[in-house]
């Protein structure tokens, strides 16, 4: 069986952050209180000039970059994301070009919620063994919309990472990868609509756990492996709290859990959680760690990834790692959040 | 904007092979050389630093919801010079001299219906 895995990754989280004390001071609720339920003290804010396709860009410019391929290799592109730009013309292509990678290549934007980064890993891990290409480029950003006074808005965060997969030099190789759809109506937006609508707690059990439980459960079941087989895991992470109770769940410490547990400081970045998340754990694992990642998206369905982390670790370093991205950070207030994320009409 | 997108998105400029110049946007005959000038397409460097900056507060149509901004002239490090809003910086580092790197953005979009054109901007480090 043809080896395939990452040979690289990247990732971008804006500048600018928000509280979530004082998201709840203006909207009269106690902010102490709110942050502790969520498990997210502040979120990640693009700026008015940044959208899901500057932050794909950022993050896959790194990924090439880490990599030291020629970004010319690269023969398939998927973005995944639920805050497209446009709804009609392909992120995936301002990608290709800001990469100088194109024209002689694959390329296509997925959505499905927040797993839809995670599902263009798997399209290039196909691509890749099945040898129609040597590279391809796996992104999921988000500049993640909540509507003003709704419990989403505390968390929906912007950011992304980039994942190129290929044969050759690879840091980490994804021995497995199992997927768990159902039709779950548990999170949604509507065409045209701004914002999207959620099922309030219908969004735990019955969709978040039941999807990431179950699709953890039947890789590791794939790959023949427990929980104690891992160095860390990475589940998609809503909040704060959900990641942590599925790790439970599953068997895993919060030692295991805790590296790519990115949420609480930069709030939920929909397709690009799961995949910052793993790129965390990246930025410290070392040869022969073995790694479980899951995502989910609402919907809904989970995707499942068994990786190891090879050899070539140590001779591809990050160009900006998860930690200090997280910590250049400057505050904004809840006036200059809504300019920001053009929630005044008048934008 | 959509043919000047190999400038916009990758900082393509030109290299006089003659001189040893850099210039971007793009030159179709380097203004030292001339005819003797032999041009080449050159990716421009990620990093510079600002030689002369201004606070934009009275922006030109599709630009007032940005105010306020900073625009300032970026010397490359192969000295080639550019005008670009700097951004992710607030005021207080925004200053002559201080170290720039390059970043993928928003430059304008004409309507909520139009199309968007992205482009360079640089923060300071």
């Amino acid at each position: 069986m043809t080896r395939a895995g990452i040979i690289g990754y990247g990732v971008s989280i804006p500048h600018w952050r928000i509280k979530t004390t004082e998201i709840a001071r203006v909207w009269g609720k106690d902010g102490e209180h709110v942050a502790a339920g969520l498990g997210v003290k502040e979120k990640a804010v693009g700026g008015f000039d940044e959208d899901s396709a500057t932050i794909a860009v950022e993050a896959s410019r790194r990924a090439v970059k880490m990599s030291g391929i020629d970004a010319q290799k690269i023969g398939a592109i998927y973005i995944g994301s639920e805050s497209k730009p446009y709804a009609v013309k392909p992120t995936a292509a301002t990608v290709a070009d800001a990469l100088m990678a194109g024209p002689d290549l694959m390329a296509a934007d997925y959505e499905f919620a927040c797993k839809a980064g995670t599902a263009g890993i798997q399209t290039c891990l196909g691509l890749v063994k099945s040898h129609m290409i040597d590279v391809g480029l796996a992104v999921g950003a988000d500049t993640a919309q909540g509507r003003p006074g709704d419990a989403l808005e505390f968390s929906a965060a912007s950011g992304g990472a980039a994942f190129l997969v290929g044969r050759e030099k690879i840091i980490a190789e994804i021995n497995h990868t199992y997927s768990y759809t159902t039709d779950t109506p548990d999170f949604w937006r509507r065409q045209h609509e701004e914002f999207p609508m959620h099922a309030g707690r219908f969004t735990g059990d019955p969709a978040y756990f039941k999807h990431v439980v179950s699709c953890a459960k039947k890789t590791m079941e794939i790959a023949g492996t427990q929980a104690s087989d891992y160095a860390y895991a990475v589940f998609h992470q809503p909040n704060g709290k959900f990641p942590v109770r599925a790790g439970q769940i599953l068997g895993f410490s919060k030692e295991q859990i805790q590296t790519g547990l990115i949420t609480p400081v930069i709030g939920n970045t929909y397709s690009g959680a799961s995949m910052i998340g793993l790129a965390a754990v990246l930025d410290v694992a070392k040869s022969g760690d073995r790694i479980l990642c899951v995502s989910y998206g609402s919907g809904a369905g989970s995707d499942g990834f068994d990786l190891t982390v090879t050899s070539e670790i140590v001779r591809h370093k990050p160009v900006a790692q998860v930690q200090d991205l997280v910590a250049k950070k400057e505050y904004i207030d809840y006036a200059t959040y809504i300019k920001n994320r053009r929630k005044l009409k008048s934008l | 904007m959509w043919r000047n997108i190999p400038e916009r998105y990758n900082l393509l400029g030109t290299h006089c092979q003659t001189c040893g110049k850099y210039y971007f946007p793009m030159r179709r005959v380097c203004p030292t050389c001339r005819r003797k000038g032999k041009l080449v397409d050159a990716k421009m460097p990620e990093t510079g630093k600002i030689l002369s900056y201004s606070q934009v507060f009275v922006a030109p149509s599709g630009f007032e919801h940005e105010t306020p901004y900073f625009l300032a002239i970026v010397e490359l490090a192969n000295k080639a010079t550019l005008l670009t809003q700097i951004v992710d910086s607030k005021a207080d580092v925004v200053k002559e001299g201080a170290r720039v790197e390059l970043v993928f953005r928003k430059i304008y979009e004409d309507s909520p219906e139009g199309a968007i054109a992205y482009g360079y901007k640089f923060r300071v480090v």
